[in-house]
């Protein structure tokens, strides 16, 4: 319904990820940068719901601002004196990053003007939930399984680490 | 919505592409919904909040301005606007002004789905559940904020409580959501409450066993993650003053308390429409006003409000009447008690609905008749307390 307002939309999607991403890279303020996470996984997921994949788009809001970007302030703001390093991303060996960077960049540039796109015409916006949890559940059943077994084995790992710190301190105490 | 655009653009703007009047229309729906709609809720609710709890602490509460205090909320916020607006030397100001909008868009753009009536909802998303638990995440991070921005430790620790508190309570909250999302086979609000039937044996609330444990699991879940008593640690006045909004005053502090009571509202709203039918209104009633009148979807809007205050009213009355909780005993009823039994209901619904497709009208009506007793046996206690504290003001409502 909004065909021709999608350009706009795209383009303001665009400009949201690419400041905050930019306000993450140069920022020399940790705290910011943590915060500034939350414009780029805004934008994402406006781009997700742009493309009509609404499941991911949700996902993308309540997995990555819910949890990982909580969880990095967590860390962050746990870590004592954090407001005070202002070193960040100043002096990591330019003479190596750069050329790197610039590969990078002319790499990227040459795939994206050499390949054919395809410009779907109709974006067909359908619900996806459905389809994703069929797939999830026949076809790609095996990997889905797999990293199951692998966040269990996280959560076991993760418990088994801090209840071995609980031990070792309650054992200074006595 | 659409429809709307579309007669708005062929009436009166048709010299307009109708992409143009789509937007205009949007941010107009947006507009009405956040200013004429959610701003005198969370007034209201403010209003009976304090009606209630000067009644529970033997007071009489806000009366005077406007017909039973009704008003006050309309004081109280122009009060807050004249106020000066105190920013701490040592606070991080941009996310010190930033963290109260945060935290006021996580609540507020819940409103966008939440199903008022058949056909009056601003947009029905397909995951409009998993969009509803999304939001809350967008308060976590404006209330970390508010809570570092501050520069305060009391602030600070209130931040990381609520942080840590919510979190935790997202895990049980989805396991109960789950279980009407099984029954109902979509994610959508409307049909999930399509899916169910005006009367209370066709609520997912009687459905079976499982089902009616996840409400109660829900309705824990959702008043832990507002922040409200009796597990409002992250405010806890006897040990961090007031938590994450110490440092503000003014219009700010105003608007963290706005997005508590929108989500009071938010947490009736999800409550009914998972469980207890929705705006469902019986057929013959809805026929006696002609089913496709405009007095049908009003009908409708007034059984959905009637559901979430009488919720609305039960989460007030527990925050003043029960005590706060501690931190590790908080953490550990999230962790040992609420997401183990969501688990079991998960899959116990699951089970269920294998063995019994059609469900059980034994199990409904037993279901149904517990919870009667345990309506009367409340309505007994709350008697009893009344005769009990002999105060003349707490039988006359309307002093």
């Amino acid at each position: 319904m909004l065909d021709s307002l999608q350009p706009l939309v795209f383009g303001m999607l665009a400009l949201i990820i690419f400041i905050s991403a930019a306000f993450i890279t140069f920022s020399r303020n940790l705290i910011y940068s943590a915060f500034a996470l939350l414009g780029s996984f805004t934008g994402v997921a406006g781009l997700f719901a742009m493309l009509g994949a609404d499941f991911l788009a949700v996902v993308q809001l309540l997995v990555y601002i819910g949890g990982i970007m909580v969880l990095y302030l967590f860390a962050v703001l746990m870590t004592s004196g954090i407001g005070d390093v202002r070193l960040t991303n100043r002096s990591i060996a330019v003479k190596i990053a750069l050329p790197l960077a610039l590969v990078l960049f002319f790499s990227l540039g040459k795939l994206i003007f050499e390949t054919e796109w395809f410009a779907q015409q109709t974006v067909k916006i359908a619900p996806t939930t459905a389809a994703i949890g069929d797939l999830l559940l026949t076809k790609y059943l095996l990997p889905f399984e797999l990293v199951s077994v692998l966040l269990l084995s996280t959560l076991i790992g993760s418990v088994a680490l801090a209840r071995q710190e609980l031990r070792n301190s309650k054992e200074n105490h006595d | 919505m659409e429809n709307f655009a579309i007669h708005i653009h062929e009436s009166y703007l048709y010299g307009l592409p109708l992409s143009v009047v789509n937007l205009i229309v949007m941010f107009g729906a947006a507009f009405v919904v956040l200013l004429g709609f959610v701003a005198p809720f969370a007034g209201l609710l403010s209003f009976i909040e304090r009606r209630i709890a000067a009644r529970i602490q033997c007071r009489i509460g806000p009366n005077r301005v406007g017909p039973q205090g009704l008003l006050q909320f309309l004081a109280d916020g122009v009060k807050s606007l004249f106020k000066e607006d105190l920013i701490p030397k040592v606070a991080d100001k941009p996310l010190f002004i930033i963290a109260p909008y945060l935290v006021f868009l996580g609540m507020f753009t819940s409103f966008v789905v939440l199903p008022f009536s058949s056909q009056w909802i601003v947009a029905d998303l397909n995951v409009g559940i998993l969009y509803l638990f999304a939001t809350a995440a967008i308060t976590v991070v404006g209330l970390v904020m508010a809570g570092w921005g501050s520069g305060s430790k009391w602030s600070m620790l209130g931040g990381m409580r609520s942080a840590a508190q919510i979190i935790s309570y997202e895990i049980p909250t989805g396991l109960a959501a789950l279980t009407a999302i099984l029954l109902a086979g979509s994610l959508s609000l409307q049909e999930i409450i399509a899916a169910q039937g005006p009367h209370p044996w066709q609520w997912y609330f009687f459905d079976n066993p499982f089902t009616f444990i996840a409400f109660f699991i829900l309705f824990v879940a959702l008043v832990a993650e507002g922040n409200r008593a009796p597990f409002d640690l992250p405010e806890a006045e006897t040990e961090l003053v007031s938590g994450y909004n110490t440092e503000y005053s003014g219009m700010r502090f105003l608007f963290f308390f706005f997005a508590e009571w929108a989500h009071l509202y938010v947490l009736g709203a999800i409550l009914t429409t998972l469980f207890l039918g929705g705006w469902q209104v019986p057929e013959s009633l809805l026929a006696s006003v002609g089913a496709e009148s405009i007095a049908a979807r009003i009908l409708e809007l007034v059984f959905f409000q009637l559901k979430i205050y009488v919720l609305v009213f039960l989460v007030v009355q527990l925050r003043w009447t029960v005590p706060r909780v501690r931190m590790d005993q908080m953490m550990d009823m999230c962790w040992k008690y609420l997401v183990p039994i969501g688990f079991f209901c998960v899959a116990g619904v699951a089970i269920w609905m294998m063995l019994f497709p059609d469900g059980v009208s034994f199990v409904k009506y037993l279901l149904i008749a517990f919870s009667s007793a345990m309506v009367l046996y409340y309505f007994y206690k709350v008697y009893r307390n009344f005769k009990d504290s002999r105060a003349e003001l707490e039988l006359n409502p309307f002093v």
